[in-house]
């Protein structure tokens, strides 16, 4: 799928291309030396204009320094990825199945769809007042925000999925004799497992994003109260810009996870185009 | 052109008969949709008998897949019975196998683990047999551990036909299986089928719009007429295998076929 190819990074393709020695070593490094670049340029317009609160990069590693020495960096990684996993285990765990259910049964999705296609382009953030009115200010209301921002994405993803299952499979599957419990081992579920899994993909990434609003609201810890904490607390913009280096960084990384999950053998037929 | 190595064996016999295997009693098929009912089928009778190869042959469109489906229990047919060794067929069934022209086997698993789908009530040892064997016949030796998208479109049918075989299935539908195949892979792939054939005893119903196809294969040639189908003519096909393709009983009977499809003789 295109969609892949799209976000993946310059480095990784330069590097199978490039021949070995100095000029594949230069161009592997290309990316940190164009990072390195910006850095220099956010430095000097920094220190050219004093009397403002933006820090420059020195004092943005200043500030990661503090905040890790605090022990806060990682109790706050920790506490957004609390409330990522719960709530993105919870939507997965019951709009994956119901999905799937759905999308199998041609009238619960006529009955279903609508409401769907009305509950989707609701931002999840909109559900920020509901969410405290329900359950006050805390983890719970996190998790719910969270919730709610995977769990339509994850619902449309599977029964779109099985939309996309070729009738020749289920055919194959039920000449063979198959159980309703074995065919939905064996066949469905193999057969809808890598649109299943770059849905998720994507849902995790949304999930992340919400969780740092959600934050800013709803609870008092995490990375999204880091930031909108340190701003309150005294304009520390520079442990602002450390809050949002760390989601990036903990994005990225959640995104490599998925993706790697592509890379199984069993999976990847799904994602090679044809 | 010659003989094309169509069979492996030197002199092979006419397959021995013995009896009605399947048994169509007045089949027919109605879709219906859009308020519309659409005769796909008409009081189609056939008896096929065991060991027998036959070709359904017909123009585009005129309904052999769907006869093909009913046969297989896929489809139940509007009107008519189906019935196969006298019992009547309800729904898919693991001893008779279809074969489809495209995307049969499941490409999240390896050659062995498509071979081995239907045989997972067996203990170890002897589906691990059976997968050897079956590898052996199709000749995917070395692929074993192979996905499917690591093999060319002759040798995932090839592969398709081993699974379907595996189980050890009475009836193998084949519905146009190399109809997706360049012509010379097609070739061998006929001889690669005559060869199986000949040497696991299936009984196999085969549907191609490719009258070398159905001459060169079938013991018995079965033309359906233009939708709604019915069956306009039955031709045995009495050379014994390898058939020689430029023989004049060949050509005969090929044209003969084509006649009876209505495409006129060009010379």
């Amino acid at each position: 799928m295109v969609f892949c190819r799209d976000v993946s990074f310059g480095a990784n393709q330069d590097a199978n291309r490039g021949e070995p020695g100095t000029w594949a070593v230069l161009v592997r490094l290309r990316p940190v030396a164009f990072i390195a670049a910006l850095l220099v340029v956010w430095q000097i317009a920094v220190s050219r204009l004093p009397d403002q609160l933006l820090p420059g990069p020195i004092g943005v590693a200043r500030g990661i320094g503090e905040l890790l020495r605090h022990g806060l960096l990682v109790k706050y990684s920790v506490a957004s990825l609390f409330r990522v996993t719960w709530g993105f285990l919870l939507a997965a765990v019951t709009a994956i199945p119901l999905g799937l259910t759905i999308g199998w049964y041609r009238r619960a999705e006529l009955a279903v769809n609508p409401i769907a296609q009305i509950l989707r382009p609701i931002s999840p953030l909109a559900w920020i007042p509901i969410a405290i009115l329900l359950f006050g200010v805390g983890d719970l209301a996190a998790i719910f925000l969270i919730f709610m921002g995977c769990f339509f994405p994850l619902l449309l993803t599977a029964m779109s999925a099985v939309h996309n299952v070729p009738a020749v499979y289920v055919n194959v599957g039920h000449n063979f004799g198959l159980s309703t419990r074995e065919f939905i081992w064996r066949v469905l579920y193999p057969a809808v497992a890598p649109q299943l899994i770059l849905g998720a993909r994507i849902t995790l990434g949304v999930a992340w994003l919400v969780v740092v609003a959600a934050e800013m609201i709803a609870v008092n810890s995490g990375l999204g109260f880091l930031i909108i904490d340190a701003r309150n607390a005294g304009n520390r913009y520079d442990l602002v810009i450390a809050g949002m280096i760390m989601i990036g960084a903990i994005g990225l990384l959640l995104d490599l996870g998925m993706r790697s999950l592509e890379h199984v053998k069993s999976l990847r037929w799904g994602y090679s185009g044809d | 052109m010659g003989e094309l190595g169509l069979s492996t064996k030197a002199v092979a016999p006419l397959p021995v008969r013995s009896g009605v295997k399947l048994h169509l009693e007045h089949v027919g098929v109605v879709f219906e949709g859009d308020g519309k009912r659409v005769p796909v089928l008409e009081d189609i009778n056939l008896d096929i008998s065991e060991g027998e190869f036959v070709c359904l042959v017909g123009p585009s469109g005129c309904g052999k897949s769907t006869l093909l489906n009913v046969m297989g229990g896929f489809l139940p047919p509007t009107s008519g019975t189906t019935t196969i060794d006298g019992k009547a067929v309800h729904g898919p069934d693991p001893r008779r196998i279809l074969v489809f022209q495209e995307h049969g086997v499941f490409p999240w698993l390896t050659v062995a683990e498509n071979i081995g789908f239907g045989l997972s009530g067996l203990p170890r040892a002897e589906r691990e047999q059976r997968i050897a064997h079956y590898v052996q016949l199709v000749r995917l030796q070395g692929f074993e551990q192979s996905y499917p998208s690591d093999l060319s479109g002759g040798m995932k049918q090839r592969l398709q036909v081993a699974r379907a075989l595996a189980v050890n299935p009475d009836i193998l539908y084949l519905d146009e299986p190399f109809g997706a195949l360049d012509s010379i892979t097609r070739l061998i792939m006929r001889g690669e089928l005559l060869r199986i054939w000949q040497s696991e005893k299936r009984t196999i119903v085969f549907v191609t719009h490719d009258v070398d196809e159905a001459v060169q294969l079938a013991d018995r040639v079965v033309v359906l007429s233009s939708r709604p189908a019915k069956i306009q003519d039955i031709l045995t096909v009495d050379i014994p295998h390898p058939r020689n393709i430029s023989a004049p009983r060949y050509l005969e009977l090929r044209d003969d076929l084509l006649k009876k499809i209505g495409l006129a003789y060009t010379a």
